[in-house]
């Protein structure tokens, strides 16, 4: 057990420590010059000397990438170019949109899924598992943002009973929750529609083994035998693949953000394209990165504790 | 091989819309780029079957060309993923041991980069345009074939044939190429419609947000783009692009479910997305 975990810590930091470097690499080829862009073009080159001395882009690459890395440890992001402010202070401002948002909608589509995928697997074949099998099939092809654009033209334009867009902050937590319902349920819609089929596959899988004809046998309910043995061990496939779909899951939440020009990490980071913010586009891409990688290692480390199959092996 | 329903019917779908974007080279009911202003926002009617956008541009010859983008994009990005990513586990399936690891390792490096963030990456440096989509949904793919091709591969160099093809003096490369390529190509090809379905939901989203495909080139993504501020007043401009895309890829999805079940009902393909 322990092996496994230091193995994945191993694998882990590797990772990270690779990806850190694909980040800055990249950031690091643009053609043109930060001290430049944000002084204009009546910039002496005194003045321009100094803003890149401020900025470190005096200094060679490697002992700038030890300054970022160090600093992102810290959790200084920097001074974003065009705010002047620090970028972790933008960044937390955001998060505070997207995480709820992402967590809101996972939440949601575990929800919808878990009843989905239960009625599936125990009416195998039947009516409903083919009712459920058809709606899950189109919600894979239904690309969320064009469902985010259906539920705005209903919800908000024609039925009028939730907001088009915008986030008031969360000074009032209820009407910033309700400005994050249609956003989190475009995103949670097509995430069930996965997470649904996946369980039903594996529930079908875990209800064909011997264990559960003794768990009949013995004199345990269909629906019990269901909840108590199968849910348990469908669980780990559902999980790995929840953990798959979290990227996903980031990326939807940035395309939506733009359906409904919520603040969140998506908008900023395209705003910080536009004007060629840099240090905030490579912060917010390293903190994506590092979510993806972090859940990758959580949901193997989870899998390893999970099953007792796998507690010997490395 | 049975022909189930959904096979057919994804078949038919795929073929509809890969046809829309062939017969879109030499023929589309109007010129899809022509504006007409005094005919904006109209609704379907029989000279413009689906209506015209904002431009006054007709929605129907909008769609057959944005089909030729979005699904050229997703051909040549799923190319990537089969090109650098089935050699790359064929070989670490071959090799066994570091190269193995290091294979592995580096996919998941890689499998950190999700396409939006890589297209971000790459835009901040390079600025928006199609081949940064293609290239950006092109190296999310690679891990994927990566995976699968080592999977079924190294299920395949288990068995007695592969052997006997080593005691007949041929190296692990050549085995690789003749006998196991040849047996995982089904679980490749159930593999790569999944993706293809994948890579044009990438790219509507990417095009959609301004990652991909630039004006005036029309593609699924952008039109839904365009369409946004002016779907209160004519909702047609928002439904119709958004049904293509449901469209082709319910249909790849329901194809690549039924050359599953038909090739191989215990292939079960790695399905993420959404």
């Amino acid at each position: 057990m322990a092996r496994i975990v230091i193995r994945r810590l191993a694998i882990f930091a590797l990772s990270l420590w690779a990806a850190s470097v694909i980040v800055f690499a990249a950031i690091e080829v643009v053609p043109g010059d930060p001290a430049a862009l944000m002084l204009g073009l009546n910039a002496t080159p005194e003045t321009l000397a100094a803003a890149r001395a401020s900025l470190g882009l005096d200094q060679p690459p490697a002992l700038r990438y030890l300054d970022w890395v160090g600093g992102f440890l810290r959790g200084d992001l920097g001074q974003s170019w065009t705010y002047k402010v620090p970028v972790a202070d933008l960044v937390a401002d955001r998060a505070a949109v997207s995480v709820p948002l992402a967590a809101i909608a996972l939440g949601l589509s575990t929800a919808l899924a878990l009843p989905l995928g239960l009625i599936a697997a125990a009416r195998r074949g039947r009516a409903a598992d083919a009712a459920v099998m058809g709606v899950t099939q189109l919600g894979l092809a239904v690309p969320n943002f064009w469902f985010a654009m259906l539920l705005v033209l209903l919800f908000a334009l024609h039925w009028r009973v939730l907001p088009a867009g915008g986030f008031p902050g969360w000074s009032d937590p209820a009407t910033g929750l309700r400005a994050l319902i249609l956003p989190a349920v475009a995103l949670a819609l097509p995430q069930a529609a996965i997470l649904a089929r996946v369980l039903r596959s594996a529930l079908i899988e875990v209800l064909a083994q011997e264990y559960i004809r003794t768990a009949r046998a013995k004199g345990l309910s269909r629906g019990a035998t269901l909840l108590r043995h199968a849910l348990r061990n469908a669980a780990l496939p559902v999980l790995t693949i929840l953990g798959m779909q979290f990227s996903f899951l980031l990326a939807g939440t940035i395309i939506i953000e733009n359906v409904f020009y919520l603040p969140g990490l998506g908008r900023l980071v395209f705003q910080a394209i536009t004007q060629r913010d840099l240090i905030v586009v490579e912060s917010v891409v390293m903190l994506l990165v590092v979510a993806v990688i972090t859940v990758t290692f959580l949901t193997e480390i989870a899998y390893a504790l999970a099953d007792p199959r796998l507690r010997g092996r490395a | 091989m049975r022909a189930a329903p959904g096979l057919i019917a994804g078949g038919v779908l795929s073929a509809a819309a890969a046809a829309a974007a062939l017969v879109s080279l030499v023929w589309t009911p109007h010129d899809p780029q022509a504006m007409q202003i005094a005919a904006r926002l109209a609704p379907p009617s029989a000279a413009h079957w689906l209506g015209t956008d904002h431009f006054g541009r007709d929605i129907a010859a909008m769609l057959m060309a944005g089909a030729r983008v979005s699904l050229g994009v997703a051909v040549v990005a799923v190319g990537i993923g089969v090109g650098l990513g089935v050699p790359a586990g064929l070989w670490a399936a071959a090799r066994g041991g570091w190269v193995d690891e290091a294979v592995m390792r580096l996919n998941d490096v890689v499998f950190a980069f999700p396409a939006l963030v890589s297209a971000i990456l790459i835009t901040a440096v390079l600025g928006p345009s199609a081949t940064n989509a293609i290239v950006a949904i092109g190296i999310f793919n690679i891990p994927v074939f990566a995976r699968v091709a080592r999977a079924g591969a190294l299920s395949i160099w288990t068995l007695d044939f592969i052997r006997a093809a080593r005691l007949a003096g041929k190296g692990r490369a050549r085995i690789s190429v003749e006998h196991v390529l040849p047996n995982i190509a089904g679980l490749l090809i159930v593999q790569a419609t999944i993706q293809f379905s994948l890579a044009i939901l990438a790219e509507a989203g990417l095009s959609y947000v301004g990652l991909g495909v630039q004006p005036p080139a029309p593609s699924w993504g952008r039109m839904l783009a365009e369409a946004q501020t002016m779907a209160a007043i004519a909702p047609h401009v928002a439904i119709f692009p958004g049904l293509a895309i449901v469209t082709a890829v319910l249909g790849l999805n329901l194809l690549g479910d039924g050359l599953r079940d038909a090739l191989d009902p215990r292939l079960r393909p790695v399905r993420t997305g959404g």
